[in-house]
């Protein structure tokens, strides 16, 4: 396949398949001459930051018992961090919970955490192909919206 | 980019808006600085809230508008918009990822002037203009209102003569406005002019209408004050039982959180705390006439706002301690602060006695005095630092004349020491006694005392004369009280100092340039450049910048937002916002009243 279409084909199945929403595509509208790569630093801040408020979840899920506040204002952030860049299942794990630490379930906030992570890491794959992809198709090429 | 409110480029409004953003969150920092970029508007981008303060004090008329998360790590972002609208009086703007009503609520009674969920879009950004653009609006009314309650005939001859001269090229809509508007007046306006803000109508706690209000209180004593009879006292016909509750509670919070600030404070850069001891001299301020600037100190003609400057008035040799409970502290003149050491000296050789013969204006305000509290730079961060001055009048002295405020009209002739006339001017009657002594004084320069600014503010100033527009539009006492209050347009060129008779000790720490004008026996230290965090003694009244777009900012009286009372009402005292005025306020003001030459 070729490559633009390929780059067009990936874009088009990760919001098709709920990994990211309407805030990517307000990303990429972003993206101009002044920032050509806009998307892909945001994307890249996005992360690098974040692994920060995941370290702390972590510590703080590691405690015992819980502290849900404290949970619940990290995964607030996180969930806000999150947010920027229209990572639609993280996000939605997130809220999840959310819930779970203002309705004290230790057992949820672990489930929800693990399946937070996952998605997570998933998308950061995602993610990084696709830009791969998309600098190998043509630095002026973004994958142009179809809708 | 120059004001865009009523000017020819109206196309190009609101272009150049100066958006500061707040939030911890690098991602979205980053990202609201490219929207709001793509909006073509000016961004400052900010991931603590402190320094965004900091900024926001800084220089007060730098920003148009904030934005701010609600979920920040150093402070919360309601106690952000609090400080914001109190102290600066800018349009703030909420984000969250969480919008659950309560929140929303919240920041609706915070004074929010809009909460936006994230992700934001850029639309949403887009329109952020329309906040301010109503806010100046709606200050504008306000300030008409306003003038038609007080004693505008006085001014309104004072201030023709500088209107010219002053009025800025945004002020254009402020005047006709005014003039259109005159006969309004009515409280009724203000409700109805501004249906769509957030904020309902809200009552202008101007510096004269505050003094009003500060007379009252410590006329029926402190504790013994309740809403009804501060509001028999008071006899403003328009004025509610509610008004005078919600702003009396303000006070009792900034009255109180004064006195924690006292307790705790470190000193001041430029006045310590510890010196003041209000107990202590009460004489030592000399107040009578309360400052006696000394006209020689007006060299600087910098009226300090900006800068660290601290302004002490001793009002009337009452004072009344308990009524502050431990607000304030006087800087006995005798104890220069370092800042103002070197003023101090000055206005001390110089001046004993009104040098503008205004020494005998100054007098006697109200019964009591109301120590301004001094406040440390501290205090600043934390809470906005309002110095009241209760004017307490000295009975012997003739009421001052003193513009409309206690303005210190000092001749050229020393280096300009900032006469803060903010501070409340307890006394009304201040505000609109012509200046009968000789000649009238004219408060050249009143930079509002509130706010912190920096030292640049004072480079400003003179820039700003178009700024003054408020004032000029104004001219009434309105201005002439802001010009009490503090304000102190910073001339940067020498604007002379008038003598005032500053009630209000007006404390003041700002990064002026300019020295501070010490009152002869009163204590009236300022620090002068210091990096003092300004206490922005605002009397009460607010001026906002409006217009904010550029260097054109019209100033409007921020009233208090005696409709909502937040929990956490960071309304320490008054919220004066005397920040912005001082920009503009620099000729315009002077003119306005009587001027010393």
């Amino acid at each position: 396949m070729d490559l633009k279409r390929q780059v067009a084909y990936m874009r088009r199945s990760l919001f098709d398949q709920g990994y990211l929403d309407e805030q990517f595509i307000q990303l990429e509208d972003l993206q101009d001459d002044v920032n050509p790569n806009f998307v892909e630093e945001i994307v890249t801040l996005f992360y690098r930051d974040s692994a920060r408020l995941i370290l702390n979840i972590e510590q703080a899920m590691e405690k015992s018992p819980l502290d849900f506040d404290k949970l619940d204002t990290y995964m607030h952030q996180f969930k806000g961090s999150s947010s920027s860049i229209g990572a639609k299942k993280v996000k939605s794990e997130a809220t999840q919970f959310r819930e779970f630490c203002k309705a004290g379930n230790a057992e949820g906030c672990l489930r929800t955490y693990q399946q937070l992570k996952k998605e997570y890491t998933t998308l950061r794959k995602k993610l990084e192909t696709y830009f791969q992809l998309a600098r190998q198709a043509g630095p002026a090429e973004t994958a142009s919206r179809p809708n | 980019m120059e004001s865009g409110f009523a000017s020819p480029r109206a196309d190009a409004f609101p272009a150049g808006l100066r958006v500061l953003v707040v939030d911890d969150d690098p991602t979205w920092l980053k990202i609201l600085e490219k929207m709001l970029k793509k909006c073509s508007y000016e961004v400052t981008t900010c991931c603590l809230a402190r320094d965004a303060l900091d900024m926001l004090r800084e220089r007060k008329d730098r920003f148009d508008i904030v934005i701010s998360d609600v979920n920040m790590p150093d402070m919360d972002g309601f106690k952000l918009l609090e400080h914001v609208g109190l102290e600066m009086d800018l349009p703030v703007i909420m984000m969250s990822v969480d919008g659950e009503t309560s929140r929303v609520m919240k920041g609706v009674q915070h004074g929010a002037c809009d909460y936006l969920l994230k992700p934001v879009r850029m639309k949403e950004l887009r329109n952020i203009w329309q906040h301010v653009f109503r806010k100046k609006i709606h200050e504008v009314k306000e300030i008409e209102n306003h003038e038609i309650h007080d004693d505008v005939q006085m001014m309104r001859s004072g201030s023709e003569e500088f209107d010219d001269g002053h009025l800025p090229s945004g002020l254009d809509l402020v005047s006709p406005r005014k003039r259109k508007d005159m006969e309004n007046k009515e409280h009724e306006d203000q409700e109805l002019s501004d249906p769509s803000a957030m904020k309902k109508a809200r009552v202008v706690w101007s510096v004269d209408l505050h003094q009003k209000f500060v007379n009252a209180v410590n006329q029926i004593g402190f504790d013994k004050v309740g809403p009804k009879k501060i509001l028999d006292l008071m006899k403003v016909p328009w004025l509610t039982r509610e008004n005078v509750a919600s702003h009396l509670q303000k006070y009792r919070l900034y009255l109180s959180r004064l006195q924690k600030q006292n307790e705790s404070k470190a000193p001041f850069c430029g006045t310590k705390q510890s010196d003041f001891t209000p107990k202590d001299t009460p004489g030592s301020f000399g107040i009578e006439n309360s400052i006696k600037m000394h006209q020689n100190n007006a060299a600087n003609s910098s009226y300090g706002y900006c800068g660290n400057k601290i302004l002490l008035q001793n009002v009337g040799s009452e004072i009344h301690e308990n009524d502050l409970k431990g607000i304030i502290s006087f800087l006995p003149i005798t104890e220069p602060r370092k800042a103002l050491a070197g003023d101090v000296s000055n206005t001390q050789k110089s001046s004993n006695g009104s040098r503008v013969g205004l020494s005998h204006s100054f007098g006697s305000l109200g019964p009591d005095v109301n120590y301004p509290t001094i406040q440390s730079p501290n205090c600043w961060n934390t809470d906005i630092p309002v110095i009241q001055f209760a004017q307490k009048a000295k009975q012997e002295k003739e009421p001052y004349i003193l513009l409309e405020d206690n303005y210190m009209h000092l001749p050229p002739s020393g280096p300009q020491n900032q006469i803060q006339a903010d501070g409340l001017q307890s006394s009304p009657p201040i505000n609109s006694r012509p200046v009968t002594e000789k000649g009238k004084v004219i408060a050249t320069e009143i930079k509002p005392l509130c706010t912190e600014y920096g030292s640049n503010h004072v480079g400003d100033i003179s820039r700003r004369g178009q700024g003054i527009n408020l004032f000029s539009v104004q001219a009434d006492k309105d201005v002439a009280n802001a010009q009490a209050f503090g304000y102190m347009p910073t001339a940067t060129g020498s604007s002379p100092m008038r003598n005032q008779s500053f009630d209000q000790i007006y404390i003041n720490n700002w990064n002026s340039l300019q020295p501070s004008i010490i009152p002869e026996g009163g204590s009236f230290l300022s620090s002068s450049h210091e990096d003092l965090e300004p206490c922005s003694l605002q009397g009460g009244y607010g001026y906002t910048e409006t217009v904010g777009f550029n260097n054109e900012e019209i100033l409007a009286y921020e009233h208090l937002d005696l409709t909502a009372d937040p929990p956490s009402h960071l309304y320490d005292g008054l919220r004066f916002n005397c920040d912005y005025p001082c920009d503009s306020m620099e000729y315009p003001l002077m003119d306005r009243g009587l001027f010393i030459a």
